[in-house]
């Protein structure tokens, strides 16, 4: 099942600058799997070695925060949206 | 005359009572340098590392200095009057700056802010009454600086735009303020300045200070260690719009930080030094804590740009 994976800036040069991929599965989990093999490198920038999210790094289905639904095991349907933000903004000293 | 006060059992940053002032713009600066002695522990006898707390300027921030200045500089140019409304892309401490000191001055704020900042800088900018326009999250502070560009664009004539990224007097402002006060606070002793970079404003001017004050003096800047981090106000040069006040070719070396290892080190100096800062103030001990181990002897002073209570609501304070 094919999902729409909306990009941050910092992880484009991976995507080969497209703000918005396709990815395939039916959970979080899943459709990260499916991104690091179209795109190689992604998964280590959002996940920990453990497969953790890692703490600076917020994925939300649509415009839910996974964290509090099933982490990376919420299930995603056709036509959902995941969206990769980084928890901060930079750019104050 | 000596203001100190027989008996009292408190101390002010001068080791006398602090006058009174008439205005809270003269708040500004003039933040105490502290020893850090606890994690330091594991360093070489001979190197001695002092924090700079910016947090203690009004607004909470290092940014209190140039944006006063940039401010200022505007009045005195005549860019900004009170028909003006004050406008710059922000990541959150610049604008809390821009927005008391615009409050107390009585000049109308509006800042672009990426959506994703933390909830007590959302919070603080309204309640000085500042106008916030969010960015999109995705596109980070670079999203937030070509909004910005927009609104000036499309309506020059209604903003005063003080650009932090490319105004001068965003590194004047330390040029004249920070530099002279860690020379004289750490009596001409500092042999070494580092700072983590946003703008790169205070490295830039605080190190073009020292180094015209004593040319050996190193100075070095920390940064995040890829483009997708978690320590907010920093930027990784390589992968963002290089602000224009920001030379690298004038810095002696640069180390980078690890997120994780930042946010374990802002949690040590809670913990163990009693100092709750953000974790850009983590990242830069981390980096003055690695040079530290390369050196001898030495005096460090390292900036912690801001306190941490603007961050109680992220995750840097989880184990």
């Amino acid at each position: 099942m094919a999902v729409k994976v909306r990009i941050p800036t910092p992880l484009r040069k991976l995507t080969e600058g497209k703000d918005e991929v396709t990815a395939e599965g039916t959970t979080v989990r899943e459709v990260i799997d499916d991104l690091e093999k179209r795109y190689p490198g992604i998964k280590e920038r959002i996940c920990e070695e453990d497969g953790s999210i890692r703490k600076f790094v917020n994925l939300y289905v649509n415009d839910e925060d996974i964290r509090f639904k099933l982490n990376l095991d919420t299930e995603l349907k056709e036509g959902d949206e995941l969206s990769i933000i980084p928890a901060i903004a930079g750019g104050m000293c | 005359m000596d203001t100190r006060v027989a008996g009292a059992d408190y101390r002010t940053r001068s080791g006398g009572v602090r006058e009174a002032v008439g205005s809270v713009i003269d708040l500004v600066g003039n933040t105490p340098l502290v020893n850090i002695r606890n994690v330091t522990r594991d360093i070489p006898p001979g190197v001695e590392i002092y924090a700079k707390l910016e947090g203690y300027n009004p607004g909470g921030s290092v940014k209190d200095r140039p944006a006063l200045k940039m401010i200022e500089d505007a009045e005195k140019a005549g860019r900004l009057t009170k028909d003006k409304i004050i406008l710059d892309s922000t990541s959150g401490n610049t604008g809390i700056a821009y927005a008391w000191i615009g409050a107390h001055k009585g000049y109308r704020v509006e800042l672009v802010v990426p959506g994703n900042v933390s909830e007590e800088r959302k919070k603080m900018l309204s309640a000085y009454g500042a106008k916030v326009i969010f960015s999109d999250p995705l596109e980070g502070s670079d999203g937030a600086i070509r909004l910005c560009w927009k609104l000036y664009v499309d309506n020059p004539e209604k903003y005063c735009k003080l650009d932090q990224y490319n105004n001068p007097s965003n590194p004047l402002a330390h040029y004249e303020t920070t530099g002279p006060e860690i020379i004289a606070q750490t009596e001409g002793r500092i042999t070494h300045f580092v700072a983590s970079i946003g703008t790169g404003g205070t490295i830039m001017g605080t190190g073009r200070r020292l180094k015209e004050f004593r040319k050996d003096i190193k100075v070095i800047a920390v940064e995040p260690d890829s483009p997708l981090h978690g320590l907010e106000g920093l930027k990784h040069m390589a992968s963002s719009i290089v602000p224009g006040i920001y030379h690298e070719e004038e810095l002696d070396d640069k180390i980078p930080a690890d997120t994780e290892e930042s946010y374990e080190m802002t949690r040590r100096l809670a913990k163990e030094e009693g100092i709750l800062a953000g974790q850009s103030s983590g990242a830069a001990l981390l980096g003055a804590l690695r040079l530290a181990r390369t050196l001898k002897e030495g005096l460090i002073v390292v900036m912690f740009p801001d306190g941490g209570d603007k961050y109680l609501s992220t995750r840097v304070w989880e184990d």
